[in-house]
């Protein structure tokens, strides 16, 4: 095993990729937040053709490799047709792969709410969107925040398939780095450690999160 | 000459049509690769969850019964296999064990890379079955003589595993889907038999990914069908993991 | 006479099993009308009824004059106008005493937060608690959330609260503060129908008690009639028995 060298040099050009990164995490997560959320009041609340299009989709892209569909909306979308760009390649098969998973989690949670809360709020006449608006996703949101934190986490460290359709993520810049001084063992020692330490950050911030919000009693399951 | 829709007598015969036949027939006729690239998947599969299941006891038994020193080691190593990405690792693996001296076949390294990071995973399932059997049993098998080692091999073992089922089968479905990422250090699964056919036929790119994602779809439930008979199979009277994993995570 | 509320042949089957069995009855304003029977009878099923919340297979009801079951009637207008008070209190977990007592009239009544403030204020203060307008559900006791329940039913104004089993999931100690507040509610003109193993309370404040058996009424009448000359075996029964059991509260 010859001298392992690090060159000073490639930190800047690991950061872009970095921002990068974090870029499509951001993204792709605000796009389950949204898309799950949904899907999750249609899985609970929904009838019907709700109840089975949510259902069909959250089977699908749970049951299906992420990278997978990453490769159906990237070479398979333009012999239909449609041709995205890698980033928002990227982030559309990333975003619609989390929305499936924050889906469970938020139906989970809004299933763990004892129905009297429900009962409670349409006795004192308010319509269904007005009690899931004040009265559910407040306790939901909370409740979701331990495997919600998890996916984020998860999907940062997923974020780093999107390399595989040209975009210049963090892993992107790597394995442009390697390829032209092959040094893979020391570039990605440092890429792993970066990676690492962002969770290691993350986590934290999350944990604050969940501390800030807490509410006496909220949380504790009744069952 | 152009299609005119409905106009057009049978489909077979418009241009469209035409494609789409024979798109068929192509991707039938590779059927025979595709259920040999899917083999080659869940070999890898195979490989890398019984390494991971070998390791994380390891790494479990090391965490709950192990001395500061190594208990310290086990964690250190569940946080790396849990905390790097699955493509860093399997680079690090491939690319990175040349600068060892040693040339890994890509197969070989994406069992070790993904095969490791599998037993973070699992050894964490392992710990939580473990920590959740009362102190009692522990208690009881020494008292009635066995070394902690007979202990935990017939006593904490053989318990903790079937509390274990449940979780385990969510890193089944994880694991499973994940073998495609082995195609980055160019191991023969799907991904390249799909990436074959899009290169000869660019427009049955989108026919052949979802064709993959069908098939594993069907790898998924399949699996999990089985694993539940498992469970049925080596279920308890009375034996289950308390405390519910209600909000705890899925796996990818 | 007024009549507030009026019920008109309920029914109501779950599955296989009939559990309201043709229920008619009236409550005129400012009435407080005790419903008791053996569990499991449909009491609780028929005032759910009442407020849609469980809607009824046949029957209809009326609130001051407005058909409830007409399929053209706005449910959650009408739902503002009748309070219910749950046997498991059903706070709203994630809101303070006041927030909960507050929801309603900000989002329901849609008036503005100073007023709803007072409003909440006031009722809190009514039912003893104004000093615990900042406290979670969580940090009350269970005689202390039911208060704050029925707080937030009185805040919505109602033409007729409904009390579902009010102290049956309360401590014995506990029971009292809720009964107490029940019975200023009862001497200062709310009309209230109320399902209750508390004969004493029933036997005190009750201007008529409806004994229900096997989803229909077996008898209803004021306490005196009821409690010294019951018409029907039964009834004689099951005061006897609940009194026994639950001896002379209130």
């Amino acid at each position: 095993m010859h001298h392992l060298v690090f060159e000073w040099s490639w930190l800047p050009q690991l950061a872009q990729g970095l921002t990068i990164t974090l870029e499509i995490t951001a993204t792709c997560i605000a796009i389950g937040i949204v898309l799950g959320l949904l899907l999750a009041i249609g899985r609970v609340y929904g009838k019907h053709i709700f109840y089975w299009l949510s259902s069909a989709y959250v089977q699908f892209f749970r049951g299906t490799p992420i990278l997978v569909q990453l490769f159906t909306i990237y070479y398979g979308l333009p012999s239909w047709g449609v041709r995205l760009s890698p980033f928002i390649s990227g982030v559309l098969a990333l975003g619609l792969n989390t929305a499936a998973y924050q889906a469970e989690y938020f139906r989970g949670a809004i299933q763990a709410i004892r129905a009297g809360q429900m009962l409670a709020a349409r006795s004192i006449g308010m319509t269904l969107p007005q009690a899931i608006r004040y009265v559910i996703l407040p306790q939901a949101l909370r409740l979701v925040i331990p495997p919600w934190s998890n996916e984020l986490i998860l999907m940062l460290k997923y974020s780093s398939i999107v390399y595989m359709v040209t975009v210049m993520d963090l892993m992107g810049v790597a394995m442009t780095i390697t390829s032209r001084n092959f040094r893979y063992l020391e570039v990605f020692i440092v890429v792993a450690l970066m990676y690492l330490a962002l969770v290691l950050i993350i986590s934290r911030l999350l944990r604050m999160l969940e501390r800030k919000v807490r509410i006496p009693g909220l949380g504790v399951e009744r069952r | 000459m152009r299609e005119r829709g409905a106009a057009c007598p049978s489909p077979s015969w418009s241009k469209e049509g035409e494609l789409k036949i024979e798109g068929l027939i192509t991707v039938g006729r590779s059927l025979p690769d595709l259920l040999g690239a899917t083999l080659i998947n869940i070999e890898l599969f195979l490989a890398l969850i019984l390494l991971g299941f070998l390791v994380g006891i390891i790494i479990a038994l090391l965490q709950v019964y192990g001395g500061g020193f190594w208990s310290a080691l086990a964690s250190a190593w569940e946080w790396f296999f849990r905390g790097v990405p699955a493509l860093v690792l399997l680079v690090l693996f491939f690319y990175g064990s040349s600068e060892f001296g040693l040339s890994l076949a890509p197969f070989t390294a994406a069992a070790l890379a993904l095969g490791f990071r599998s037993s973070g995973y699992q050894s964490q399932i392992f710990r939580g079955a473990i920590q959740s059997i009362p102190p009692g049993q522990m208690m009881a098998a020494r008292s009635v003589g066995l070394s902690r080692l007979q202990a935990i091999a017939n006593i904490i073992l053989p318990q903790a595993l079937r509390l274990a089922i449940p979780a385990w089968s969510n890193e089944f479905s994880s694991v499973i889907k994940d073998t495609t990422l082995a195609y980055a250090v160019g191991v023969n699964g799907v991904l390249r038999h799909a990436r074959y056919i899009m290169v000869r036929h660019y427009e049955l790119a989108m026919l052949a990914y979802i064709t993959v994602a069908l098939v594993f779809l069907l790898l998924t439930y399949g699996g999990n069908w089985l694993l539940g008979l498992v469970e049925r199979r080596l279920a308890l009277p009375g034996f289950q993991m308390k405390g519910g994993r209600g909000q705890e995570a899925l796996s990818r | 006479m007024n009549i507030i509320l009026k019920v008109e042949d309920l029914h109501k089957r779950y599955g296989r099993e009939e559990v309201l069995k043709g229920v008619s009855f009236e409550v005129q304003k400012g009435e407080t009308k005790v419903i008791i029977g053996p569990s499991g009878t449909g009491k609780s099923t028929m005032l759910r009824c009442i407020n849609q919340l469980t809607p009824p297979d046949k029957g209809r009801i009326w609130l001051d004059g407005v058909e409830v079951t007409h399929p053209k009637t706005n449910i959650n207008t009408v739902r503002a106008q009748i309070g219910f008070v749950f046997q498991d209190f059903n706070l709203f977990t994630h809101l303070t005493a006041l927030d909960n007592v507050r929801l309603g009239l900000l989002k329901v009544k849609k008036l503005v937060k100073e007023r709803a403030t007072e409003v909440a204020v006031e009722e809190l203060r009514r039912v003893g608690l104004a000093d615990k307008t900042e406290a979670y559900p969580a940090e009350l006791s269970g005689g202390q959330q039911q208060r704050v329940s029925i707080a937030r039913a009185l805040a919505m104004d109602p033409k007729v609260i409904l009390f579902d089993e009010p102290t049956s999931a309360l401590d014995p100690e506990l029971i009292g503060e809720v009964l107490t507040v029940m019975i200023d509610l009862a001497k200062s003109g709310m009309t209230m129908v109320v399902v209750s193993h508390e004969m004493g309370f029933a036997r005190s404040v009750a201007d008529e008690i409806i004994f229900m058996e096997h989803g229909v009424i077996v008898e209803q009448g004021s306490p005196q009639q009821l409690f010294s000359h019951p018409q029907h075996p039964r009834t004689g029964e099951f005061l006897h028995k609940i009194t026994e059991l639950y001896g002379e509260t209130g």
